[in-house]
This record gives structure tokens, sequence and C-alpha cells, in this order.
């Protein structure tokens, strides 16, 4: 293990040259060129064994990963924003075939207007592709989420693309000293990809077919409790992770000071740094507040929520997303977590960080403050005016 | 390998495969239910060039003692053999 | 020698499919199939040889087979052949089989884009001149005055008002290593050109004319007999383009007539005098140019 300082887009190179991917094919875009970038100079200077694909679109970038994925090879790519939905017919192609491939997102605001600053309403609106996803708080995560995705993504009950996001600028560009693990204890930590969904040339198969009604339910089931499955293989990553490595993780989500809480925060990605700092500062002035980061939003944790909310007075969701005409995505998705355990609690919404749009430590205090004077609303930051 | 017939349908969710991948060339179901008029191959007057073996869309004309057959549970009866057949070896019966 | 009828693979290797009677794309699949054998991993787009072969649990393909997106067939060649090789596996052949719409209009991006890498992959585009798959609808392959169900024939419009995108030029002057036109009518010359195809490292390209009974309204016993008569009236040609240089396999003597090749097909049937004479007059200026720019074998 060596301590090295890296970007975010650089810490997840580094993960990726650890988990050794056979084919690399990815097509360029702001925020997420240095992490494409990185990993050309290590095929070029010989430090990672791997097929970089210079393809002239995300659509085939993906495509090609697929290709690579139906032959039994481990593959990658990486976009953002404008890339990803450009994409966006393969990511549904890859979840459906079940191959597990990695992709890399930068969280990027999606035009109109053009903006190439971090929010994450590109990787929310596909959060129905049926790929995995992860959200990195921080450069030491996003290396761990390159090496534990494909172990996760790769097995075989499991069998589904991971998507791990990190925050466009805000941490794909931010350094920080980060441990990167030995290639010998990366080979401990994740096997070589095996799989029985692959076209063989000793054993021909068909593969990525049509199935009419009579069949469709059936793989389309399969495909949802693959989903489902991540829960456990999250779990068991992160055990074997921890025993290798000596970090541990904790699951779907990560608990700050949620036990004992009457107000929690609900958020993702990077903010949740800012969103613990300000815990820590509320917490010195007595007051019983906490943090609940959302690691992965697919498979969704629904249990993991209710458990760390059951005895709080009320939720605030934060996030850099919205679905228009309705309220922010995890926003639903949280409160529909919170029904299905029969919590009754009130929650509020605050979309902020829209097209890179700062989110303050005040602006964070605030909706500590907004839960506790029971003021709840859906509200965007900076513009102000309570909706509903 | 050419694809043939199989006598299981996986029909149950335990026999539907865990991903969109299968046995390469697995059929359930002929073809010759399409077929208005079939190809018969006059033997006597077959000299064995191949010609419809080759031009036939479904393959299903097959080498015979020098000669050639057709696989019926697959011919769809669209006539190219006839047409390509120098020596008029192949006559399109009606379908009965 | 070279192959031919008597000496091909006897195996079939697509069979059992649900193409429609007749069906032109079908036989260039199978053919090729043959030529190239067992160890070949065959990509097809959505369109109608993936529709008609791969329905589960119906599935015609003896070899590997896979569909692909309807862009995706170039770059889903480029990751098999990657995917493959990083794996030290090299004796295989990656092939692609897209008709006009997946190669021509959709999949043109990626076509380029693997062309451009010289990725070593065969891609065979099995042209029926429309979206056939869908209903016959109008590609930028479907000729000048060709009724389509997108191009009607009516008082206003006479079909298809623009002519055929040229394919096979436009992936030559990629620089490619080899690209050939062929047609289901020629079998023998396609069969030449796949098994070249397959010798030769890097990228390469098969246009083939496959007639589509449905599509182009003939009896489903004229596709291979028309396949050839639109070589023979010189509005197809049989080429090749290898080593930088374009070379013309096939030249006849005479044109074959233009206006009986059109009137077999219930979609030329609409045609004027005036119609017939522009599309003469752009095989002419088609003819000229080719034997102007290619070298006779």
């Amino acid at each position: 293990m060596a301590k090295r300082f890296l970007s975010g887009n650089e810490a997840f190179a580094y993960g990726i040259r650890l988990a050794k991917p056979q084919v690399i094919s990815a097509y360029p875009i702001t925020p997420q060129t240095i992490v494409v970038e990185k990993l050309s100079e290590m095929v070029e200077d010989g430090s990672l064994e791997s097929e970089f694909i210079h393809v002239e679109s995300e659509h085939s970038a993906l495509s090609c990963a697929m290709g690579a994925s139906a032959v039994g090879a481990r593959a990658f790519t990486a976009t953002s924003s404008q890339g990803l939905l450009y994409m966006a017919e393969c990511l549904v192609y890859a979840s459906g075939g079940r191959f597990p491939i990695v992709m890399m997102n930068a969280n990027r605001s999606t035009a109109l207007p053009w903006n190439i600053y971090g929010d994450q309403r590109d990787s929310i609106s596909q959060l129905d592709s049926g790929w995995i996803q992860a959200y990195a708080e921080n450069a030491q995560e996003s290396l761990d989420f390159a090496l534990m995705s494909y172990y996760i993504a790769e097995q075989k009950q499991v069998s589904t693309p991971f998507m791990v996001n990190l925050d466009g600028f805000v941490l794909t560009h931010t350094y920080e000293v980060v441990d990167v693990p030995s290639s010998e204890q990366a080979d401990a930590f994740l096997p070589p990809y095996e799989t029985e969904n692959k076209l063989d040339l000793l054993k021909p198969k068909n593969l990525a077919f049509s199935a009419g009604p009579e069949h469709n339910t059936a793989f389309k089931y399969k495909e949802h409790i693959g989903m489902l499955n991540v829960k456990k293989a999250v779990a068991d990553a992160e055990e074997r992770f921890a025993e290798i490595f000596g970090r541990r993780y904790t699951g779907l989500t990560e608990s700050y000071f949620t036990e004992d809480a009457d107000y929690i925060l609900i958020t993702l990605g990077s903010i949740a740094g800012l969103v613990k700092e300000t815990v820590d500062k509320l917490r010195e002035k007595g007051e019983r507040v906490g943090l609940l980061r959302l690691r992965y939003l697919r498979p969704f944790p629904n249990e993991e929520i209710a458990e760390s909310v059951k005895n709080a007075k009320a939720v605030a969701v934060l996030e850099k997303d919205i679905s228009f005409g309705n309220e922010g995505t995890v926003y639903t998705n949280v409160n529909s977590a919170l029904q299905k355990s029969k919590i009754s609690i009130p929650t509020s919404n605050y979309i902020g960080g829209l097209g890179g749009k700062n989110i303050s430590q005040a602006e964070i205090e605030t909706i500590f403050y907004d839960l506790k004077q029971e003021k709840f609303k859906v509200r965007f930051l900076s513009v102000g005016g309570d909706l509903k | 390998m050419k694809p043939y017939l199989r006598d299981k349908l996986p029909q149950k969710l335990s026999e539907i495969p865990d991903f969109t991948a299968y046995e390469a060339g697995y059929l359930v179901t002929k073809n010759a239910g399409w077929r208005n008029v079939r190809p018969e191959i006059d033997k006597e007057k077959c000299v064995g060039c191949l010609q419809c073996y080759l031009h036939c869309p479904d393959g299903v004309i097959y080498k015979d003692n020098g000669k050639v057959a057709v696989d019926y549970d697959f011919c769809k009866g669209c006539g190219i053999c006839k047409k390509i057949c120098k020596v008029g070896a192949i006559r399109m019966e009606a379908e009965k | 020698m070279s192959l031919n009828a008597k000496t091909l693979n006897e195996e079939e290797f697509f069979y059992g499919h649900k193409a429609c009677a007749g069906c032109g794309g079908s036989l260039a699949v199978r053919i090729a199939l043959k030529v190239l054998g067992e160890r070949s991993i065959a990509v097809l787009p959505a369109g109608c040889m993936s529709a008609v072969g791969f329905n589960f649990p119906q599935l015609c393909f003896g070899n590997n087979a896979i569909i692909s997106t309807f862009a995706g067939t170039a770059s889903m060649l480029t990751g098999i052949e990657a995917g493959l090789r990083a794996q030290g596996i090299t004796d295989f052949q990656a092939v692609g089989f897209a008709g006009d719409g997946g190669t021509a209009d959709i999949g043109l991006q990626a076509l380029s884009g693997a062309i451009d890498r010289n990725d070593d992959i065969l891609y065979i585009c099995y042209d029926n001149e429309a979206y056939m798959n869908t209903g016959i609808q109008k590609s930028s392959l479907t000729p000048f005055g060709a009724k389509t169900t997108t191009t009607p024939a009516g008082k206003n419009i006479r079909g298809n008002l623009r002519p055929k995108k040229n394919m096979f030029e436009i992936v030559a002057a990629h620089g490619i290593p080899y690209a050939a036109t062929a047609s289901v009518g020629y079998l023998n010359d396609f069969i030449k050109k796949v098994e070249k195809a397959s010798k030769i490292r890097g990228t390469k390209y098969i246009h083939i004319i496959a007639p589509c009974p449905t599509g182009w309204g003939i009896p489903t016993d004229e596709t291979v007999n028309i396949a050839k008569e639109v070589v023979d009236c010189g509005l197809w040609y049989l080429a090749e383009y290898e080593n930088g240089e374009y070379i013309l396999n096939h030249k006849p003597k005479e044109f074959s007539d233009v206006e009986e090749y059109l009137k077999k097909q219930s979609r030329f049937r609409h045609l004027t005098e005036e119609d017939i004479e522009t599309i003469k007059r752009s095989r002419d200026l088609k003819w000229e140019a080719l034997n102007k720019n290619f070298r006779n074998n």
C-alpha cells in the first residue's frame, strides 16, 4: 500500500488499474477525461495490460464494452452527463444482457442550458436503467469502489452492470491523499471474471436474443432478483475488503450520528463531507442532528433508511436533482421507504447544487433548523420560495 | 453445428436461463406449415450440380448420394430451387 | 481451388429461421457462415435477420451469435474481437451482418469508427434497399424511384426521389484494407470475396445486394434471378477495393434491359418513361466513372 496525492478521477484510474479490465473503451467528455487519459498513460507505460479502444461515441463505448463482456472479458468505460444520455440505449441493453461492466460516471449537469459542472441529474435520470448505482464521497472511496464494483457486479447471482458516480469537479478534480493498495493485495481481493453468460467457441451460444410476451417477464424478474442480490454481495465484498485492505465500509448507506438524532439529513455524494462538518458543529451546540449518506441508489436502501430514521422527529433530503413536475427523485424514493416501514414523520426536500452551484454550510445548518422549527417543504436552495 | 429440433420447451421459471444466453441452434418449431407448394426432386433427372443446394435461403436442400434431397420440416416452398435447376429436375407440387 | 457448391462446408449454421420465403438476406448470411465456419462469431443488429433468428427459445444460429443494438454492430464486433484477443484467443472470425438501414443510416458512425481503428472484423451489409423488418420504409440505400411505405408513389411524388448512397466507395475512402460489392445472384463471386476477406487482417467490408420479395414486390422464386439481373442491367456492379485500388470484377458486354428489370418489381411499377430515362442516365454516368477509375480483372 502506498500513499499518493490524487484527484478523484486519478484515484479511480488507479483502482481500475488494480482491477485489470481486459478491454477499456471510452469517449472523452468533461469532467471524465482525466480518468481515461490516466488509463491511456498506464496502458502506454505498460503498467496496465488492457486493450484501449478509442471509440467514436459513448454509444459505441458501451456497445464495445458489451461485446467484450459477451466473450467473458472484464470491461470498463467512463462517461458523464450528455455522454451518459447518449449511451442510454446501451445502458438498458447491458443490464438486460446481465453484463457486469463497470462504468465511472462523472456527475454533471444536463443541457439545456449547457453546463459542465456537477449535479446528479444525469445518473439519477437513469435509475430505472437496471444498473447498480453507487455514489462516492471522496477520492479514497472512489478508488475502493473501482475495485469493489467488479467484485459485486461479477457475482453470478448479481451479474449486473455497475455505475460508480463521482461528483464532477468537486470530486473528480479535487486532490486528496489516497491509499493505493498493491497489485498483490488487489489480486487477492478480486478473482478473475468467470461466467456462463458468454459466447464460447467450445460451447456455442446465442446471446442477447428476443423473448416475447410469454417469457419476457421471467427475464425481467430474474434481472430484478439480480439487483436485489446486490445487498448481500456488497456486504461480502466489504467484509473481504476490510480483511485485505483494513478499510471497512458500511453497506448501502453510511450513518453519521443517526442513532440518537432527532433531525436527520439524507444526502449522497461528496456534499456529505460538508454535512458531516456541519453535524459536528451543531452537535457541539447540543443539537441532536445526524447524517444518513446513501452510498447506493440502486438497489435502493429501503430497510437501511427506515432503520436509521425510525426514532427521528423529522428528515430532510438534500439532492442535486429535480424531477420536473414532481420533486427530487431521491426524496420520492426516501418517502416510499418510510411509507413501506410505516414510519410517518415529516419530510422535507432541498434541491441544491444544480449546475455546480455551491452549497454552503450555512444552508445546511438552515436545513436542520428548519426541521427543528417544523418548517417542512420542497425548496430550491439559492432560489428560495417554498413549493407545494 | 446445424441447429436442430429439441424435445424440451423451456417454460417454467427454473427452465428459463438466468441470462439472455442459451444453447446455440435450439429449435422448437418447424416451418413446414408455411408452405403452399413443395419441391419434388426427380432423382432420374438430377445431375447433382448442387445449384439448388447453394441458392436455398433456408439451407434445406442437402446432398444425398450424388443427388439432392429436401428437409421438408423447414422448407418454406419459395421455389428458388426449381427456378435455378437447369435440367428441370425440380417440380413444385401443391400441398394438400 | 476456390470454394463452390461442391467444396463448400456442408454444415448449415443458419437454420430453421422465420425469414419470409425467398429471403435474399438469409441466403447471404447462410452462405457467408458456410464459408467462415464454426469459429465465426456473428453480430446482428436489430433488423430482419435478428428478428427471424433469435426468438427465445427458437434460436437459429448454430455458431456463436449475438444481437447488437441497431447502431452498434461494428462497435460490438470491436469489443468481441478485443475481448477474445485479450484472452489470448485469435483463431476466430468476428462477422457482422447488418441491413442497409443498420449500415448506411444508423450504424454508419460506428462502422466508420471501426474502419478508422482498423479493427480486425468482417462487416457484411445485406442490402435489401429499405427497412424491411419494420414494413418497407425508405433507407439511404433505397434506390431512386422505389416506392416504399414512407415514399409512396402518388400524383405528386413518384416514390423515392434520392439516389442510393454510395456505401462501397464511402467505406473505401477510409482506406480500408478490403471492401467489395456482391450480389446473391452471383454467389460464387460472393463466396470468393468472403473467403478472401477472412484471410485479411484489419477491417473488411462486403456489401451484398439481397432482394426482398416482400418489399420489392416479386415472386418468392425470383430472388436470385432479380439479383443477377440488377448486375446484368448495370444498376449494381461487382467490384473490390484493395491496396488503395478499385477493381471491377464483372463487366457486362452489353447491359440487359433496365426497364424490364424495373417493371418486374411492384415497387417500380409506377415509374414513367422519363423516370426510367433518368435511371438509365445515372447508370451510364456511374459506368463512365467505373470505367475511368476502376481496373478490370
